[in-house]
């Protein structure tokens, strides 16, 4: 399979059944990309298959082959942490970190799917992705902070 | 939580998808967007020798008006259904519903297809699909042919598919302004299974109910059509909807699990049935 993860394009020979989740983080090493629930629930594996969120929990790398994915270690560009990871930080949105991820990747496809969300489209658009610290106030301030910049 | 090592092909087109079943027998299983299958695989409940990737077969991805109907490809995902224009202007509860499935990361890759294909009677779309008295298009190796939705699912995870068919459309009727329609789905927390759900599409003239079509979720083997309620409300005035929604339960199967007792879940049936009609009633 050849599959470009953050810009970089990759070649391997790969099991079936190697998930993707499996493949970033132990084949590329790209621990960045968190395992949680393995049944795609949880969202804490959540990627950029292009330009949408997925679970990567819930694919295999092979079906990967040819496409696009980008983790949450490649957004910032040139030093300089994405809008989303700058928000997150601002905000206080994380405690343990566990999801933060999960939570930055869901969030940057939420907002290219919808720019200005409600509070209350922000809490749905999220309802994948778990959070058992914060309570989630403090993401959806992040996220609401993230699409004033961006807007 | 590793599946069953497995071959994997990928099918170039929907032909060559059914050359492939032919091929692998009956040990080999399609794969669409994967949102059922791949958990059970990793749980090895499904540990097929084969995996027939349907994933690449964009074509099949698409919304048509066809007139009196809407003609989905099987592999549109859920949230391209959820946003599509036809099927909001048409078919809303087909758009809200696949808004309802998992979340936006399930919905970017579960399909159409794929939901009905996997025929679990605790799904969201077969019974809005059999409320809706849609149509499946199946194709196999003797060509095409269409499935009714009360024809559709046999048993539970069991449909008429041959084991060389692949789902390939799924039609729609484009409901009218006087159709109103609800899907009312009872579930612990936000992603769960449905414990009940019910999809009501309600025909309404001059106030009140010239007919109605309701599906279950989670009454039995297969989603159920809710047929004692909607007899009741043939011809029946908005006042009538109460008693006819006690009837939901009637000719229902449900089980108990850990969610819910079948008992609860008669109950469930009943009291969103009612909600749903009422909820139809004024959309």
């Amino acid at each position: 399979m050849q599959v470009k993860v953050n810009g970089v394009t990759y070649e391997h020979e790969v099991e079936p059944r190697l998930l993707l989740v499996h493949y970033l983080r132990e084949v590329l090493n790209l621990t960045g990309t968190m395992v949680g629930c393995n049944t795609s629930n949880c969202g804490a594996c959540t990627v950029l298959l292009g330009e949408e969120s997925v679970k990567s929990c819930t694919m295999f790398a092979v079906q990967a082959d040819g496409r696009e994915i980008t983790t949450v270690q490649g957004i910032a560009e040139n030093g300089d942490w994405h809008p989303m990871q700058t928000a997150f930080h601002e905000n206080h949105a994380l405690q343990c970190g566990y999801c933060t991820p999960g939570m930055i990747m869901a969030s940057i496809s939420m907002l290219k799917e919808n720019p200005d969300p409600s509070e209350e489209e922000i809490r749905e658009a999220l309802e994948g992705n778990y959070c058992r610290c914060t309570g989630y106030e403090n993401i959806v301030k992040a996220v609401q902070q993230a699409a004033g910049q961006s807007a | 939580m590793i599946p069953v090592a497995f071959d994997y092909e990928v099918a170039e087109s929907v032909d060559h998808a059914i050359e492939l079943l032919g091929q692998h027998g009956e040990d080999a299983k399609l794969i669409a967007g994967g949102h059922s299958l791949i958990p059970i695989m990793r749980l090895r409940l499904a540990a097929p020798s084969v995996l027939i990737d349907l994933d690449r077969l964009d074509d099949l991805n698409y919304v048509r008006d066809e007139g009196d109907h809407l003609a989905i490809g099987a592999m549109t995902r859920h949230r391209d259904v959820h946003y599509n224009e036809l099927v909001r202007e048409h078919c809303g509860i087909l758009g809200y519903t696949a808004g309802l499935l998992g979340d936006p990361s399930v919905q970017h890759r579960g399909t159409l297809g794929g939901t009905l294909a996997h025929g679990d009677p605790a799904g969201d779309m077969p019974s809005v699909i059999s409320a809706l008295e849609g149509t499946i298009v199946v194709k196999g190796p003797d060509g095409e042919r269409t499935v009714g939705a009360s024809d559709f699912f046999k048993d539970y995870l069991f449909t008429d598919l041959d084991e060389q068919e692949v789902v390939t459309e799924v039609r729609v009727p484009k409901l009218s302004s006087d159709t109103g329609w609800s899907y009312k789905k009872f579930s612990r927390r936000s992603q769960d299974w449905a414990i009940v759900g019910v999809a009501a599409v309600v025909e309404k003239s001059n106030g009140n109910i010239d007919s109605a079509r309701i599906g279950l979720t989670s009454m039995g083997s297969t989603p159920i059509r809710a047929t004692a309620t909607e007899q009741a409300l043939s011809g029946a005035s908005p006042d009538q909807v109460a008693e006819a929604a006690n009837s939901a339960d009637e000719g229902t199967s449900p089980g108990t699990d850990d969610a819910a007792s079948a008992e609860f879940r008669r109950h469930l049936a009943r009291v969103w049935t009612r909600r749903a009609i009422e909820e139809a009633l004024n959309r």
